[in-house]
């Protein structure tokens, strides 16, 4: 019996379920071990993340800037590169993003707010492309060039916030100038999740249909499978490349002028927090597909939201959730080893037989 | 009808008090929920344990219901932390204790919940710009960094000391300043040496940080880090000493710790919780040294000489007494300008303080 199509469907819905249900077994063991009772562990992991109008909120705004980072690692990904400096891109839009009214007067309102995020997300894409280019041009590792350009990015931006651009009224928290009330980005309607969450979901859903729907985005895919075949076959590789690590760039720069327009107010430390490198895991677990980042990284949120409960009322170190989320990437990851083999072997598609070569 | 009012109060705190003392169960009936943030690890050994052992202290009171979170960022995350505590928890008294926190966070959390008080640490709150439910409560630690550094002085061979130091802001300049004037309130020939490692909590440069100094001759060490466990234990294993910052660090080198600069912030939150239990309006403005007791010194070591011991007993007692100003003139910064004239002495409440932007005579280092 041939395998069909909902078989691929099914195990891709099964697979990561599956490892999630294993992670909170496993979880609940761990914390049975620690002295606590596990049943009210998950009870609250799930009111935490998900139980009420509250806890959805919290889930979906923690989730939000993580789309936008795990964009800036999956793009890249799919054109064969594996970028891990979105951290940078990121702290370098919201820096763009705080500093444009430095040298601009801009209107109030949206058309103000899309300069800044604009300025946001050109910022983070020129960062990236120089890291893809610095691969395509000078042969430099991606990865470790991304990961080192982020620290300079950091530098940078630290060194502008607290020196130059500084605003002297911000004494003890070194910052920039807080971005006019008129220009910031409010909450969706009356819930309390700001518009980073749209954006996101929007990116990953175009970033979907890019590749894809799209002669470029299939070219891109082409580029990530086999560079040299893609050439071959007359693909310009450097431009693709090129152009997805930009992409992704300007995901995590828009997500940087976004915590900086809707949360911060203006650029300053507090805007280093991880949400770069957590985006990396983000896109990891979704096996780079836009898709599937949007349920991650709420996942992610929701882990997030679960722990600061867990905390609160079961009085357990922050660490503990940290430890599910291991189970969960290990596991999530490891059942990547079933695939094709979790259905009952007769919907197994038969291997058609090698055949074998007959001297001549 | 202000006396009058104020009166009316006295009397029903002192009914209050008579029948909290007799019935301790009245409390109990409807515990105050009070909520604890911290940026980092609640046992880091510095800023964050500080704020985590008032807080077990806090938890000790009877009708008290204490939450707490450790290592939420200055994001939203503490946006959600917050107003979770509030409607997950029913807390009506925040701590949120991170500078950070402040603005834009505890201010957009406080306006959408103006039933719940909010008290922040760090001195930021400012009448009439922020609103009535929020407030700041902050110590002068400068002081007990100016006790450190007349210990420093005494117990100094190279005549060099080392200060490991974060950011050049206001507050840190202040305890830079502090150390180094009590220093050379011993012996003016001391210098001490300053590292700017350029954030709260950065491990490996304040290892290196360290090492840098004790290469360069520096003998007694102190520091204006998140957590100083590195700078303490690698001071420790080059040999040098070292006086404390933000909670005691003894336990980690009893060897080489001379004393140190403690937070004591009990104080601080006793005062916000018992007006927010008796109902009395929310002290917006909470500060205070030594002789308010929120700062302390951790004790000396076994090695502390006698002489450094009397010394800074006596400047503690001065301090205590109020009658001890560290900032006075005529005071230099360390390119040679005056900064303080001559005959100005500045109280630890003068407001120019919170704006220092230099480093005084002996101060080996730029901001």
């Amino acid at each position: 019996m041939a395998r069909r199509a909902w078989h691929d469907v099914a195990e891709a819905f099964a697979l990561p379920l599956l490892a999630l249900g294993g992670a909170l077994l496993l979880f609940g063991a761990f914390v049975w071990f620690g002295g606590h009772n596990p049943l009210e562990v998950w009870q609250l992991l799930f009111v935490g993340a998900f139980g009420d109008a509250f806890s959805w909120q919290n889930t979906l705004q923690r989730a939000a800037p993580l789309m936008l980072t795990a964009l800036c690692v999956a793009l890249p990904a799919r054109a064969g590169l594996v970028i891990i400096g979105g951290e940078g891109a990121l702290v370098l839009g919201g820096l763009a993003c705080a500093v444009v009214p430095y040298f601009v007067a801009l209107p109030a309102g949206l058309a103000g707010t899309s300069v800044l995020l604009l300025a946001a997300a050109l910022a983070g894409a020129l960062w990236i492309a120089l890291a893809g280019a610095l691969r395509q041009f000078r042969g430099v590792n991606e990865t470790i060039s991304s990961l080192l350009l982020g620290y300079t990015a950091i530098a940078l931006f630290k060194h502008w916030v607290e020196g130059p651009l500084r605003d002297p009224a911000s004494l003890n928290k070194p910052s920039t100038l807080p971005l006019d009330e008129a220009l910031r980005i409010g909450t969706l309607g009356s819930y309390d999740v700001h518009w980073g969450l749209a954006w996101g979901v929007a990116l990953c859903l175009l970033a979907a249909l890019w590749l894809s729907y799209t002669t470029n985005g299939f070219a891109t895919r082409i580029v990530g499978g086999n560079a040299r075949a893609a050439r071959l076959v007359g693909l310009p590789a450097n431009r693709l490349i090129i152009t997805a690590c930009a992409i992704g760039g300007a995901s995590a720069g828009l997500a940087g002028g976004i915590e900086v327009a809707a949360v911060h107010t203006s650029a300053n430390a507090s805007l280093i927090a991880g949400l770069g490198y957590a985006g990396i895991l983000v896109s990891f677990v979704a096996r780079h597909n836009p898709l599937a980042i949007i349920p991650v990284a709420i996942l992610f949120g929701g882990f997030g939201a679960a722990g600061s409960l867990l905390q609160r009322r079961m009085g357990l170190p922050d660490a503990s959730v940290q430890v599910l989320l291991g189970f969960a990437f290990v596991l999530i990851l490891a059942s990547e080893a079933l695939r094709g083999r979790l259905l009952p072997f007769s919907l197994m598609p038969q291997r058609a037989p090698i055949p074998t070569a007959k001297p001549a | 009808m202000r006396q009058d009012l104020s009166r009316r109060r006295a009397l029903a705190q002192i009914s209050a008090a008579s029948l909290a003392t007799m019935t301790p169960w009245a409390w109990a009936q409807a515990p105050l929920s009070v909520g604890f943030i911290y940026v980092g690890p609640k046992d880091d050994f510095g800023y964050n344990q500080a704020h985590a052992e008032a807080a077990a202290e806090v938890k000790k009171m009877a009708g008290i219901k204490v939450v707490e979170e450790e290592n939420v960022p200055e994001t939203q995350a503490v946006q959600k932390s917050m107003q979770g505590m509030i409607s997950q928890d029913g807390a009506k008294l925040l701590f949120p204790t991170s500078f950070g926190y402040f603005d834009p966070h505890m201010l957009a959390v406080a306006a959408k919940n103006t039933g719940v008080r909010f008290s922040h640490c760090g001195g930021m709150w400012t009448k009439g710009k922020h609103p009535d439910n929020t407030g700041s409560f902050f110590g002068y630690i400068d002081e007990a960094q100016y006790l450190n550094g007349v210990i420093a002085g005494h117990m100094s061979k190279s005549k060099k000391l080392g200060f490991v130091a974060a950011k050049p802001i206001p507050q840190v300049l202040r305890n830079i300043n502090a150390y180094t004037l009590g220093a050379r309130s011993v012996d003016p020939s001391i210098t001490c040496s300053v590292i700017f490692t350029g954030d709260w909590s950065m491990a490996v440069k304040e290892a290196e940080a360290t090492n840098g100094l004790a290469d360069q001759g520096a003998d007694v060490f102190t520091m204006h880090v998140d957590g100083p466990k590195v700078v303490v234990e690698t001071a420790a294993k080059r040999g040098k000493m070292v006086c404390g910052y933000h909670a005691s660090q003894a336990k980690l080198a009893p060897a080489a710790y001379l004393t140190g600069a403690e937070w004591n912030w009990i104080t601080a939150y006793k005062q916000i919780i018992d007006a927010a239990r008796s109902g009395k309006p929310h002290p917006n403005f909470v500060r205070g040294g030594l002789k308010d007791g929120f700062v302390k010194t951790s004790a000396y070591g076994s090695m502390v000489s006698e002489a450094a011991r009397k010394n800074a007993d006596a400047v503690k007692a001065k301090m205590v007494a109020g009658t001890f100003d560290i900032f006075a003139g005529e005071l230099k910064d360390n390119t040679g300008k005056v900064v303080i004239p001559k005959g100005k002495a500045f109280k630890q409440t003068d407001i120019e303080l919170e704006g220092m932007n230099y480093l005084v005579e002996g101060v080996v280092g730029k901001i």
